[in-house]
Order: structure tokens, then C-alpha cells, then sequence
């Protein structure tokens, strides 16, 4: 068996009446980029906190390297983690900032000199070391966030949102410079996200989260194309989530077909209507509505199409891009960020259509 | 709309004439020549030379400055442990808490004294230097409290956190993340502290004894016989004091926002 570098064993954690984590359990391996993926209260800060020892779980292990350090304090947990708010201390200068750490274990001051320029060197703030917090953009303290975790050589560094405050330019930039810089290091990476194509860009495994469960664990592969669960179908790869003869399938937008006229009979069709278009992100999405009230998304390149609004169309999918996933239990407040609003409707006919049925 | 921006005009007008006029006449006596207060005898700086002459003033300045600062000193412990423990409380009686340590500043100053003197009788304590640092004290961690406790809130806690998760105990914690961004309100709660320390009278009468007085009780004892240019430089010198000490906690205030940020 392969050495983890970090195990969770069956982490519970309550809130007063909120259980905000339901037994989770995890193995990390050395070196790995892992994502904990959700949208804002389902746990993945919480359980980055348990992690790092700011926070005590109910019930569970945390092993790390093989010693188990469930009831450690978190000064003596060789884990560093980068705070979302980054968490600079506003009375010390960038350099004795990083050099926080080194001064706490004591190291030599020539060394932590070295240490600290070299590491302000890797994340391209040379020469910024006289300068408070105070006086640094969004991306240079955050920059520095992660210098002063990495300088420590930690066995596991935690991100939590790092690049939430960020604008998308700079996010996109930083996703590339953290993912070459975890490579350079060897360092295991445990970071926090509310936004898929960050986690598919630069994890090596995802976890989808979902109301203080893990949903699936997998690569980015298996989790945007063979989706466990129709959260993740929808979470991570905005998937239509359509029921069928008791079956219930998920089809990415991008696979929908749509047409005036009928297609052949290689793909399963429906007939709807034209709801609204919208371009976005450099596609056309187009929404429509079928007989039975149900919501589709497709998408395609280019900025408008031949139907209208309100048109009769036909709706297509090839059945080898339906991929049949569990129904989740509708919850409250698990809604797709990308798709507006969507779900809620969606969640009331799936329990309509099983109240249909029994 | 010409009435309404004269009437806070005159509404400063009259504000400056009750608060300040009474003060700016007593700083302009003090440098009368004239031995009769109501007299204006030319500019004469003669009434500072013999207040500094006065052994017994003298001696009430030092254990003014004593008293005020050993109690600012001990208030300033005491209050910013408080408001930091309070700050980590997670119960029901925090506002309870919270409300009883700042009762001090609005009892009536006569009540305190006069239960400090019962206290310190019960005791069998002899009024002296001991008993007014320690009532003093009282009546200083409010001030310190409430300093501490607002910085407090506007701190943020994952400072802390993070210093833990970089490999500090509390212990080093404390003293190099929390306390050092705590400091300017301390000073400034200080400051505020020894300002009303230094002028207390009501208080200081109940827990002084026959052979130590402060400054404010020395002028009111002095007051039984009638103003004298004396004590109108006494007043001056109290009044630049206390203005200073205030200015300078203004300044720590602001000093405490900017590195807040």
C-alpha cells in the first residue's frame, strides 16, 4: 500500500444544532494537489480547519504521516495553512512576515536571511521585504500569504480560497503559478474552492462536497465525465439532469443538440420550447422547456441561432453521452452558481415526478 | 436659509463662552502681577516660581503622578486580560460581564468613595498611598476596557490563528501578534486613564490620608481660603498636563486604526 501522507478517519463536527460534517474520512497521498470543491457552507473550510487543528472534531482521526494528531495543538502540526483573508500580520514588514515561522523553530539568522529571500524570490517579490502589508495589492499579499506557509517547508499546505479575492485575471495567472510552484516543491496541496474549472485546472484529485458529505472522490476526468451523483453532474460539469423510465441521466450542456426538425433515430429526442438565450463565456446557451416542465441547457459556439424565442423545438442527446447518475435527496440551498437559479424548480418536479410514481 | 447656518454659530458661541471663557480666565490670572485676583497688574510669571518653591505642592504633584501612574500601570493589566478573555467568552453573560466592568464610570464618583472607605476600613487598611492606587485603579480599567474591548473588535482573529498554524504556543502568540496590535489602545485607554486619575478629587478625599495628598485634593483644601493667584498656576499647569495626556491618547487612537487596517 502506498504511504499516505494524510488520513481522515470518519471526521464528525457540529455547529450547536448544525451538523456541519457527517463522517467524512479521506487519504491523501504524498505530493498530491487535492481539491475540496463545494459551494459556501458544506464543510470545506471546517474541514480544512480540522486539519490544521484550529478547530477540535466530534468524533474521527486525523492521521498525518502516520501519527495520529486528532488531539494536537496546532503549533506542533508540521501543516501550514493560507488563510482566505490571507492574514498578514499588519505590524511586521513582508520579510519578517515570511520569516515568522523560521524565528518560532528558531532557526539561525543567516539561514532564515537565505530562506526568506529565496522564497520571496519564488513567488516574484523580490525586494518587497521592507514593505508592510499595508502597502501591497490583492496578488502581492496574497503572494506573501504563501510565501510565509511555504518557507516552512510544511509536510501539507492548506489553501482556502486563496484566489477568491482575486479578479479573473489574475486568478487564471496565480491557478498556473500555484500548480508549477506545488509541482517545484513536491509540497502536498489541500485546497479549497467554490469554482469548478479552478479545480479541474489544477487538482490532481477532486473531492465534491455537498452538505458536510463527500459526494465522490476522483480525478478530474472521472468527476466531470462519469459523475456519481447528479449534485456533482451539475456542480462540476453544469450537466441537465433528465429523468427517464426511473433512470436518472445527466448530459452536458455542450452534448444537447437542438433542431427545427427531427433528427435521426441515433439520438433520444424530446420535443420543447424555446424559454431564453443568452451569450456568455464565449458560448450561446440556449434554455428550453419540455412537455413535462422540465429545464434544458445546451450550448454551442457562436452568438445567436436560427430558433427563436418561444419556437417548438426538437431536443437531442446521444444516448452514449447520458450518463446515469444517483438522485440526491433535494436539499436546500446546493444550487448550481452556474446556472442561476435553475435547481430549485428542478428539485420540486423530481420529487413530484417520484411522488408520480409511488 | 440664512437662519440655519447661523444657529450652530451661535450655538458654538454659547458652548465656548460657558466651557472655555471660566478656563482662559483663570490661565490669564495666573500670570497676574497683582496679588488680588480681580485686578489686573501687568504679565508676571512670579505666582509659577512660587507654586515650584511650595514643597508641600511639590509633594502632592509627585504623589499625584505617582499614584496615577502605578494605578494606570495596573489597570492597564487587569483590563486588557479582561477584555480579551470576555472577547473569547461564548456565553450567555458576556453583556453581563461586560456591563459590570464598565459600571464604575457611571456610579456617582461620592458612592465609590465613600464604599472604598468602608472597604478599606473593614480591611483595617490605613488610608494612604496603597489605598488610593487601589481605588484608583477601580475607576481606571473601564477606560482600559473599553479601549481594548473596541480594538478587539475590529481585529481579525485568523491574525491569531495563523501565528498558531505557523508554530506559535499561545504564550508567544500573545506577545507577538496580539498584544503588539493591541498596544496603541492600550496606551491610548492609559493615557485616558491617567488623565482621570490625575484629577480626581472626590474619590481621592475618601482614601487619602493625613500625610499623603494628591494635587486636586491640595487645591480644594487650599480653595477653604479663598482663590489666590497661587492656585490659578496650580490650575494652569493641571489643565496643560491634561490636555497633553489627552492629545497624545488621541493620537495613540489613531495610531491604533491605521495599523488596524
Amino acid at each position: 500500500m502506498e504511504e499516505m501522507i494524510l488520513s481522515l478517519r470518519g471526521i464528525r463536527k457540529s455547529f450547536g444544532d448544525a451538523e456541519v460534517l457527517k463522517g467524512i474520512s479521506l487519504d491523501v497521498k504524498q505530493g498530491e494537489f487535492i481539491t475540496l470543491l463545494g459551494s459556501s457552507g458544506c464543510g470545506k473550510t471546517t474541514t480544512l480547519r480540522i486539519i490544521a487543528g484550529l478547530e477540535q472534531p466530534d468524533e474521527g482521526r486525523v492521521i498525518l504521516e502516520g501519527k495520529d494528531v486528532t488531539r494536537e495543538e496546532p503549533h506542533k502540526r508540521d501543516v501550514n495553512t493560507v488563510f482566505q483573508s490571507y492574514a498578514l500580520f499588519p505590524h511586521m514588514d513582508v520579510a519578517s512576515n515570511v520569516a515568522y515561522g523560521l524565528k518560532i523553530r528558531k532557526v539561525p539568522k543567516e539561514e532564515q536571511k537565505k530562506r526568506v529571500k529565496e522564497v520571496l524570490q519564488l513567488v516574484q517579490l523580490e525586494g518587497f521585504g521592507k514593505r508592510k502589508p499595508s502597502e501591497l495589492s490583492g496578488g502581492q499579499r496574497q503572494r506573501v500569504a504563501i510565501a510565509r506557509a511555504i518557507v516552512n517547508n510544511p509536510r501539507v499546505l492548506l489553501l482556502d480560497e486563496p484566489l477568491g479575492a482575486l479578479d479573473l485575471q489574475l486568478r487564471r495567472q496565480m491557478q498556473l503559478e500555484l500548480k508549477r510552484l506545488q509541482k517545484k516543491l513536491g509540497i502536498t496541496f489541500i485546497y479549497i474552492t467554490h469554482d469548478q474549472e479552478e479545480a479541474i485546472n489544477m487538482s490532481d484529485r477532486i473531492v465534491v462536497m455537498n452538505a458536510g458529505s463527500f459526494e465522490q472522490v476522483g480525478t478530474p476526468d472521472e468527476v466531470y465525465h462519469h459523475p456519481r451523483t447528479s449534485f456533482v453532474a451539475k456542480f462540476v460539469g453544469s450537466a441537465n439532469i433528465i429523468h427517464e423510465e426511473g433512470k436518472t441521466l445527466a448530459v452536458r450542456s455542450e452534448n444537447l443538440l437542438f433542431a427545427k426538425q427531427g433528427a435521426s433515430d441515433k439520438y433520444c429526442v424530446r420535443n420543447g420550447a424555446v424559454k431564453e438565450k443568452s451569450f456568455a463565456g464565449g458560448l450561446l446557451r440556449v434554455v428550453f422547456v419540455l412537455e413535462d416542465g422540465t429545464e434544458l441547457t445546451a450550448s454551442r459556439h457562436g452568438i445567436d441561432t436560427d430558433v427563436r424565442e418561444g419556437e417548438q423545438v426538437k431536443i437531442g442527446w446521444l444516448p452514449e453521452h447520458a450518463v446515469e447518475v444517483e438522485d440526491d435527496l433535494p436539499e436546500e440551498g446546493t444550487g448550481n452558481p452556474g446556472t442561476g437559479g435553475r435547481m430549485p424548480r428542478e428539485k420540486l418536479e423530481a420529487a413530484e415526478l417520484k411522488g408520480d410514481r409511488s | 436659509m440664512r437662519n440655519r447656518t447661523k444657529l450652530p454659530a451661535v450655538f458654538l458661541a454659547a458652548v465656548m463662552a460657558v466651557m472655555y471663557l471660566p478656563i482662559l480666565m483663570v490661565v490669564i490670572y495666573s500670570f497676574n502681577a497683582s496679588k488680588l485676583t480681580a485686578i489686573w497688574g501687568g504679565f508676571s510669571l512670579d505666582w509659577y516660581g512660587k507654586l515650584f518653591q511650595d514643597r508641600e505642592i511639590r509633594e502632592a504633584l509627585v504623589n499625584s503622578l505617582v499614584v496615577g501612574g502605578l494605578s494606570c500601570l495596573a489597570a492597564a493589566v487587569i483590563g486588557t486580560l479582561g477584555a480579551l478573555g470576555n472577547s473569547r467568552l461564548r456565553l450567555r453573560s458576556k453583556g453581563a460581564v461586560e456591563y459590570i466592568a464598565t459600571l464604575p464610570i457611571m456610579i456617582p464618583e461620592i458612592i465609590l468613595g465613600m464604599v472604598f472607605l468602608a472597604f478599606f476600613s473593614l480591611l483595617d487598611l490605613p488610608n494612604g498611598m496603597l489605598t488610593l492606587v487601589i481605588a484608583h485603579t477601580a475607576f481606571c480599567i473601564p477606560y482600559i476596557y473599553m479601549m481594548v474591548k473596541a480594538r478587539l473588535v475590529g481585529m481579525d482573529h485568523s491574525l491569531e490563528e495563523a501565528a498558531r498554524d505557523l508554530g506559535a504556543t499561545p504564550v508567544r502568540t500573545f506577545f507577538t501578534v496580539t498584544l503588539p496590535l493591541l498596544l496603541p489602545a492600550v496606551a491610548s485607554g492609559c493615557l485616558l486613564a491617567f488623565a482621570m486619575s490625575f484629577d480626581d478629587v472626590i474619590i481621592s478625599i475618601f482614601v487619602t490620608g493625613p500625610k499623603v495628598t494628591t494635587l486636586p485634593v491640595k487645591i480644594y483644601t487650599q480653595m477653604k481660603t479663598g482663590v489666590t493667584p497661587e492656585i490659578n498656576a496650580l490650575c494652569t499647569v493641571m489643565l496643560g498636563v491634561t490636555v497633553m495626556v489627552l492629545l497624545l491618547s488621541g493620537l495613540f487612537r489613531r495610531l491604533g486604526r491605521r495599523t488596524g487596517q
